[in-house]
């Protein structure tokens, strides 16, 4: 069970008020593309074992998008952002590092 | 033994009208305090004066409940207030359904049904959450809750509440 904090409302609820929307911080590859980086924007993800970043969407409550890091192994939660940041805000990134002192996005 | 008796009684409120206010609330929120007659709560807050209350939805959505008699002129007035913006004013009394649960124990019937911790829930503060399988919002009134909920799952709410009060079932250890 993920305890996740909405940035925007800020209220703090467990994953059930939540709706998850996958991996974070994707680019786009539209009309035009190759077709290598349109099968990528479609289908390959990151899928790492530790740290990931992901989109969630608080639901039943303000109805916000938001992003999340948190753990794919010890579901620990490292923080959550707004979606308007195009990387983890410094608090997030530090708070990961913390655990994972060698992390880097896959941004 | 004594009789047992619910832990909170469930009430249909009746004769609300609602508004629905969206628009940036740092630009506009003095014009819509202005024609609404309540200043703006804070995030995820609800303020109450007389039979009027405007509560906090989202970071752009704001509700306004109010007596249904009064809708007409209060939407005439927020739509004026906000000419120029982009906004959207829109009355929504039809959408949701209002129950008031009141009791010693409706603390206890809400923390059956939704994920919110109610120890850290003051009055003046709006909660939009999930009651068992349905979203629903509420906030303290004298005496209790009240709750709004799409109407589409009126009777569900209803039935929900009502077993979640039912006599007997207080959660206290015995």
């Amino acid at each position: 069970m993920l305890l996740l904090t909405c940035p925007h409302c800020g209220i703090a609820a467990e994953e059930t008020e939540f709706n998850p929307g996958g991996e974070a911080h994707l680019k786009r590859h539209g009309p035009g593309a190759s077709d290598e980086d349109f099968e990528g924007y479609l289908f390959l993800r990151h899928n790492v074992k530790g740290p990931v970043l992901e989109r969630w969407r608080h639901s039943y409550g303000c109805g916000k998008w938001f992003l999340a890091a948190r753990d794919s192994v010890t579901l620990q939660v490292y923080g959550t952002y707004p979606a308007s940041l195009a990387h983890p805000s410094d608090e997030v990134g530090d708070s990961v590092r913390a655990a994972h002192p060698n992390w880097r996005t896959q941004i | 033994m004594a009789e047992m008796t619910a832990l909170a009684r469930v009430t249909r409120v009746e004769g609300l009208g609602m508004v629905t206010i969206r628009a940036d609330l740092d630009r506009a929120g003095d014009a819509i305090a202005g024609a609404s007659g309540l200043p703006l709560p804070g995030r995820v807050g609800i303020v109450a004066e007389g039979d009027r209350a405007l509560g906090w939805m989202s970071p752009d959505e704001l509700l306004l409940m109010l007596p249904h008699a009064e809708l007409a002129d209060a939407l005439t007035d927020l739509r004026e207030a906000l000419r120029g913006e982009a906004s959207l004013v829109a009355d929504v009394s039809d959408m949701r359904c209002v129950f008031d649960l009141t009791g010693e124990d409706a603390d206890q019937v809400l923390a059956k049904l939704s994920p919110t911790d109610l120890e850290m829930f003051p009055p003046g503060a709006l909660r939009r959450t999930r009651l068992a399988q349905v979203p629903a919002a509420f906030w303290r009134i004298p005496g209790g809750f009240r709750l709004i909920a799409f109407r589409s799952v009126e009777v569900y709410l209803r039935e929900l509440l009502e077993t979640a009060a039912a006599p007997g079932t207080w959660l206290d250890p015995r």
